[in-house]
């Protein structure tokens, strides 16, 4: 129990440190981002008072209010669910655009995730039981697939198989010439999973070498304790000792590695979305930072970190069940 | 390193002279080949080649005689465009490697070896950096700042990066800290900073070693992967806003390969060549990878009643 609430509390805290990380960063900055946002959208349409206030508590000003003061509204804006409103798509509120955008990002980034890392513990796990054998020599290669970058690896992607052979499309997140919007149907979700190949493909072979990397050399390590040769000894099928023995607690390292690598494939698919223009986070983020939408920026920004965070606070308590040990320690 | 005395080196002289001998590997080989012609490539390259941005009314062209990587849609050299890359890239490399070298160094070593509440705070503080992701956070910063050099990207990459192998360090130097050498010389009654540099820092040698390259490999594709949002350092040249460019010069549509595939390629090509050169730096961190070598290798590879009559001779 103590474990669990330890871990409640670490990410209590780094969940405070994002607030004011996202609350800093346009006070630190020169220029005024307010000024610059106002301008913008009294260009779209009358500002109400509240999209000013809204705005105002979320990038700063240079109203009489105090810093304290101001950081007490930024988090009452957060808590209300209050983000502003976005330029880039305005009349749009920050809140809207991100909750259109999120499930497709989810559901590329967590699906092509779990797919990279189920693979590639399982092919390291053979690669680190059958040392020198073909797929253990493989290991060097994949490790360079993981040098490369994910946006170039999604535009060789798209040369190949969106402008050379054309099988699939070369940008979006579904057909929008007959989808007018998301709905559920059979032919909607086919175009969404031919859209999707590609961005999926791209983030599973560039993420894949970590792990298979990480898990081959856990399974090296922990095949040479005493505890295997006993196992041997006592005749267990080999197949045991593999996944039982070895695997099982070879594993551990790259499941609470996954803060590390989560971090990466995030960042690796904001610029994949780019190159897909995939309706996500990412390109959200990107059209913002394009068009001055500070709001929208901010708002993006927290959202990817509080999912990350979120992500990695379900990791580190399925951790504690796996792994009696942090249990017993703390 | 930059406490030392006039007694350290005299110190340092008595010990046996190499003391992490690197075993020549063909993967170590490869490794410093590749990354050394790509150092070359980057140093001596810009030197041969004309003015990368020279506009010249050929427009796009595939790899001729005369510019052997074709040209841009403007009619600018690839080769010459590349070679400028090159340096640009691997600068920004060496620059936030030595940063983030520090600052990780700073927070992992030092902190740790102060004990106490210093370790906590910063083992706080380096796991909630970690757990916040470094390129949303990059793209933000960046883009409140108009004109940006490339200094401060370098700055912003460092210090969105250290997180990581500043756990790596901490957790080497909380082992190493509490060893019966490090105790005795602390009743020795040498000086902290003697036991940091003397007695710890060498044995960190070849993990921060591995850190570095590490870092320098995370930093150039950081720095590639902003650039190609275009949102790099202004009027830079790196292999990112290459393919920024190309990618918007629609190079991909036109099936202009020569303008988009090398700069990828070297970025590519350049990391592996440095993960290969770690997995020989590895070899030395972790004996248990090194230990089993050919000898267990084939041990793996009997068959089952080879093992059992081996059993019977005794010897495992």
């Amino acid at each position: 129990m103590r474990y669990f609430l330890q871990k409640l509390g670490f990410y209590a805290v780094a969940l405070w440190a994002a607030l004011t990380i996202n609350f800093v960063i346009p006070r630190l900055m020169p220029g005024n981002p307010v000024d610059i946002m106002l301008s913008k959208l009294a260009t779209k349409g009358p500002v109400s008072p509240a999209t000013r206030e809204a705005v105002e508590a979320l990038l700063g000003t240079d109203s009489s209010a105090s810093l304290w003061q101001q950081y007490l509204d930024y988090l009452h804006a957060l808590v209300s669910g209050d983000l502003g409103t976005s330029v880039a798509y305005f009349p749009a509120g920050v809140g809207e655009i991100i909750g259109q955008t999120l499930p497709w990002t989810v559901g590329l980034i967590g699906l092509s995730t779990v797919l990279s890392f189920v693979i590639g513990v399982g092919l390291g796990t053979f690669a680190g039981w059958k040392r020198g054998s073909w797929l253990d020599n493989l290991i060097p290669f994949t490790t360079m697939l993981q040098s490369v970058p994910y946006f170039w690896l999604a535009l060789l992607l798209l040369f190949a198989f969106g402008s050379v052979w054309q099988i699939f499309p070369l940008n979006g997140g579904y057909d929008v010439w007959t989808y007018s919007g998301p709905e559920m149907s059979w032919g909607f979700l086919t175009s969404v999973v031919q859209h999707g190949t590609l961005p999926a493909l791209t983030i599973v072979i560039s993420s894949i070498g970590g792990w298979m990397l990480g898990m081959r050399n856990m399974m090296v390590s922990t095949l040479s304790e005493d505890y295997i040769v006993t196992a041997e000894a006592k005749g267990l099928r080999p197949r045991r000792i593999r996944m039982a023995y070895a695997a099982r607690n070879a594993v551990l390292p790259s499941v609470s590695g996954f803060a590390i690598s989560l971090g990466f494939v995030v960042a690796g698919s904001i610029v994949t979305e780019a190159v897909f223009s995939y309706p996500g986070v990412g390109s959200a983020l990107l059209m913002a930072v394009n068009s001055n939408d500070y709001a929208l920026m901010q708002g993006v920004f927290l959202v990817i970190t509080l999912s990350v965070l979120g992500a990695n606070l379900i990791v580190d308590l399925l951790y504690g069940l796996i792994d009696p040990r942090t249990r017993a320690r703390s | 390193m930059a406490v030392m005395t006039q007694e350290a080196p005299a110190a340092l002289a008595a010990r046996p002279p190499r003391r992490f001998t690197v075993r020549v590997t063909p993967k170590l080989i490869t490794g410093v080949v590749l990354a050394g012609a790509i150092v070359l490539f980057g140093v001596l390259g810009p030197l041969l080649v004309g003015n990368p941005s020279t506009v010249r009314d050929i427009g796009l062209s595939g790899p001729s005689g005369e510019h052997l990587l074709g040209t841009t849609q403007t009619g600018q050299d690839v080769l010459a465009q590349l070679a400028h890359a090159t340096r640009g890239s691997l600068t920004i490399g060496l620059v936030v490697g030595v940063l983030t070298l520090v600052l990780s160094a700073f927070f992992g070593i030092v902190g740790t070896f102060a004990g106490g509440g210093w370790d906590e705070g910063f083992s706080l503080f380096s796991n909630v950096m970690l757990v916040i992701p470094g390129l949303p956070l990059v793209i933000v910063i960046s883009s409140y700042v108009p004109d940006k050099s490339i200094w401060l990207i370098a700055v912003v990459l460092a210090i969105t990066s250290w997180a990581g192998s500043a756990r790596v360090l901490r957790g080497y130097t909380l082992s190493l800290r509490n060893r019966d050498y490090v105790l005795a010389a602390r009743v020795a009654g040498e000086k902290r900073w003697r036991i940091l540099a003397v007695e710890i820092l060498p044995n960190l040698i070849p993990l921060l070693a591995s850190q570095v390259v590490l870092a320098i490999i995370a930093a150039i594709l950081g720095e590639a992967g902003l650039s190609f949002l275009g949102l790099g350092a202004t009027g830079s040249f790196t292999w990112g806003t290459m393919l920024f460019y190309a990618q918007n010069g629609l190079a991909l549509r036109l099936g202009a390969w020569w303008w988009f595939v090398p700069p990828g390629l070297l970025l590519a090509v350049f990391g592996a060549a440095l993960s290969l050169i770690n997995f020989s730096i590895d070899e030395i961190i972790n004996p248990k990878l090194r230990a089993q070598t050919r000898a267990v290798r084939k041990k793996w590879r009997m068959s089952r009643s080879q093992i059992v009559g081996r059993g019977e001779e005794a010897t495992v």
